[in-house]
């Protein structure tokens, strides 16, 4: 028929309108931000709120072998800060798939992948905005980064690595659940416990050994240690620790990489799915 | 945009806004939609006219890349609509059946934002978004957010949105529903524009007259195929024009009432359990009816005059067969 006489779009053409279509998306999302304040105390109010409950409440009592429970606290609000992340895509993606915008967003000349790329960009930023209140507020209670550029570098680009696949799991979750109070329920239930039985808030060296050996394999462990690793924190890990401790960094980028290679084809395919009829 | 339309008006050989071959989508166990044959030429209106669960739905998914089709081919200006499913979304504006704008951003926000994703320049996007909102007298609620809005504003924001890309294929589905009568009149009014300025119009709708109104040429559709098609005056010529019904006290008296109405009926008459619907011919006065009737004995509860309705098409089309929704298909329909 008529097809042959419009020429192909440029791949390359085609990049840079997914790219702004993605962009377009961020935009409407932080947008969203401004109708929904609650969005925004996740990550700014609460995350300072922790910080300062944990270091004045728990500061007294619980003693780290190498150095000051404030310096040790600082990485385990991050990565739950960061886990609790999750939340945001997945409410939000969620809400969307219950109303009949998604089919408007899909009857547009844009491409499937702009919309959670938009989502995703959204969520970072607001990542970032935590990681960034929660250093300042670490700061304030006398943390400090006690290693070479380098290696502080590496911790905050590790926080943007967790934070990137608590937000793809947050979006799995969006696309599978059925409603925004499923997502909610969901990770509270999963993410809190897994929060409290690892080495975020409190060594390891307390726990019976039961909760111990959760503890030890949990990936919340390793990234509190790995970050703390990474900016000179102490870690009160004691020499025999199971290897994801004694390498934490390691096995943090490792369970990032293993989750995001679980959680990226399975949000894809069940976006497709959900999206296809 | 200029050059597709120009593309779709000199180039396609068939001059199709819309074509289908054979087109039929399965739900499960479910045909939604069999063997549809459509051809709509460039620059007219189409009133798919049909019950919940005709299959109305699913064409305006399947037209508009929502859904794949089962079997069959179709084309949206010249397009493929599963091989070229990218290309034809820049030909096209969609009004579905729910309202389908962000309730978390001002009207402003909505149209912008759907405007820059149909690839506009900001600047563009702008100018018609302004000029949109002036047109369905949404200008004084711009800044306000769309949860805001009654159903009648969010419908009028769902339409601009679908238009601010002046797409030369517009698909409605039942778009006057939840507006009341004054914003129904504005809406035809600025459709009637929209299709003299060259663009196609699809529309899906219950009600007869609102197709009768609006439409080039109506499809009919039943359970997923089409019963009827033509131009509005050749589908009134088929099942004619005003009917009487009477309601009896009885069935035994169906058979009375019938011949009595027999001399002013303009079609064949639809017999109910307690009741008789005919089309009469024009200028039949009420009063000679129910004469009629009382000269037969037949004692009438009720006898009145009204314009045809999607069931009269139904009852002239399938022989007297009313059409049930199904409603096992609606929920399919929805659920998808």
């Amino acid at each position: 028929m008529t097809t042959t006489f419009a020429p192909h779009p440029m791949p390359l053409r085609q990049l840079r309108w997914q790219l702004q279509d993605s962009l377009v998306l961020a935009r409407r999302n932080l947008a969203h931000v401004r109708q929904i304040p609650e969005k925004l105390i996740d990550v700014t109010v609460q995350p300072l709120m922790f910080v300062l409950l944990f270091a004045f409440v728990f500061g007294g009592v619980i003693h780290i072998p190498e150095g000051s429970y404030h310096a040790y606290l600082l990485a385990g609000i991050a990565v739950q800060t960061l886990a609790f992340g999750m939340m945001g895509p997945g409410t939000s993606i969620s809400t969307d798939l219950g109303e009949g915008i998604v089919d408007r967003f899909r009857s547009l000349p844009m491409g499937r992948c702009a919309y959670l790329l938009g989502h995703l960009l959204a969520e970072l930023t607001a990542s970032v905005l935590a990681i960034t209140v929660i250093s300042l507020s670490g700061l304030l209670i006398g943390w400090r980064i006690n290693t070479d550029p380098l290696h502080a570098a590496a911790g905050f680009g590790l926080l943007v690595l967790i934070s990137l696949t608590m937000i793809w799991i947050g979006t799995m979750l969006g696309v599978l659940a059925r409603t925004p109070d499923a997502v909610q329920g969901a990770v509270f239930v999963v993410v809190f416990p897994l929060t409290f039985v690892a080495c975020a808030f409190v060594p390891l060296a307390g726990l019976p050994s039961g909760l111990r050996a959760v503890a030890d394999y949990n990936p919340i462990s390793a990234f509190a240690a790995a970050v703390r690793t990474l900016f000179g924190n102490p870690t009160a890990i004691t020499h025999g620790a199971p290897w994801p401790l004694e390498h934490p960094v390691l096995a943090s980028v490792l369970w990032c990489a293993a989750l995001l290679l679980a959680a990226v084809p399975a949000t894809l395919w069940a976006f497709r799915r959900r999206t296809t009829d | 945009m200029y050059e597709s339309t120009v593309r779709h008006t000199n180039n396609n050989l068939d001059g199709s806004a819309v074509h289908t071959e054979g087109l039929g989508k399965r739900y499960g166990e479910l045909w939604a939609l069999r063997d549809l044959e459509l051809d709509v030429p460039a620059g007219t209106v189409l009133g798919l006219l049909g019950h919940n669960g005709a299959g109305k739905t699913t064409t305006i998914r399947i037209l508009t890349t929502l859904a794949e089709p089962t079997t069959g081919r179709a084309s949206v200006a010249g397009l493929d609509v599963v091989s070229e499913a990218a290309r034809v979304r820049a030909q096209i504006g969609l009004t579905g059946q729910y309202a389908s704008v962000d309730n978390l951003l001002t009207a402003r926000a909505n149209l912008e934002m759907i405007g820059r994703l149909h690839h506009l320049p900001r600047a563009t996007a702008r100018v018609r978004a302004a000029e949109l909102l002036e047109r369905l007298e949404l200008a004084g609620a711009a800044e306000r957010l769309v949860k805001t809005f009654s159903g009648g504003m969010r419908r009028r924001l769902d339409l601009a949105a679908s238009l601010i890309s002046q797409p030369p294929v517009l698909f409605l589905d039942e778009p006057t529903t939840g507006l009341d009568p004054e914003s129904r009149r504005e809406l035809w009014e600025l459709l009637s524009e929209f299709v003299s300025d060259g663009a196609t119009l699809i529309l899906t709708t219950q009600y007869l007259d609102e197709a009768d109104r609006t439409a080039d040429r109506i499809v009919v559709l039943d359970r997923g195929r089409i019963a009827a098609e033509g131009t509005p005056a050749e589908l009134k010529a088929r099942i004619g024009g005003e009917r009487i019904e009477v309601a009896l006290d009885s069935s035994q008296q169906v058979g009375a009432a019938r011949e009595a109405l027999a001399p002013f009926a303009a079609g064949p008459l639809a017999s109910e359990a307690t009741g008789v619907i005919t089309p009469v011919r024009p200028g039949t006065r009420l009063i000679e009816v129910v004469r009629a009737l009382e000269a037969a004995g037949v004692e009438a509860t009720d006898v009145h005059r009204r314009e045809p309705t999607l069931d009269d098409v139904f009852l002239t089309v399938t022989g007297g067969r009313r059409s049930q929704p199904e409603s096992e298909l609606q929920s399919m329909e929805a659920a998808a």
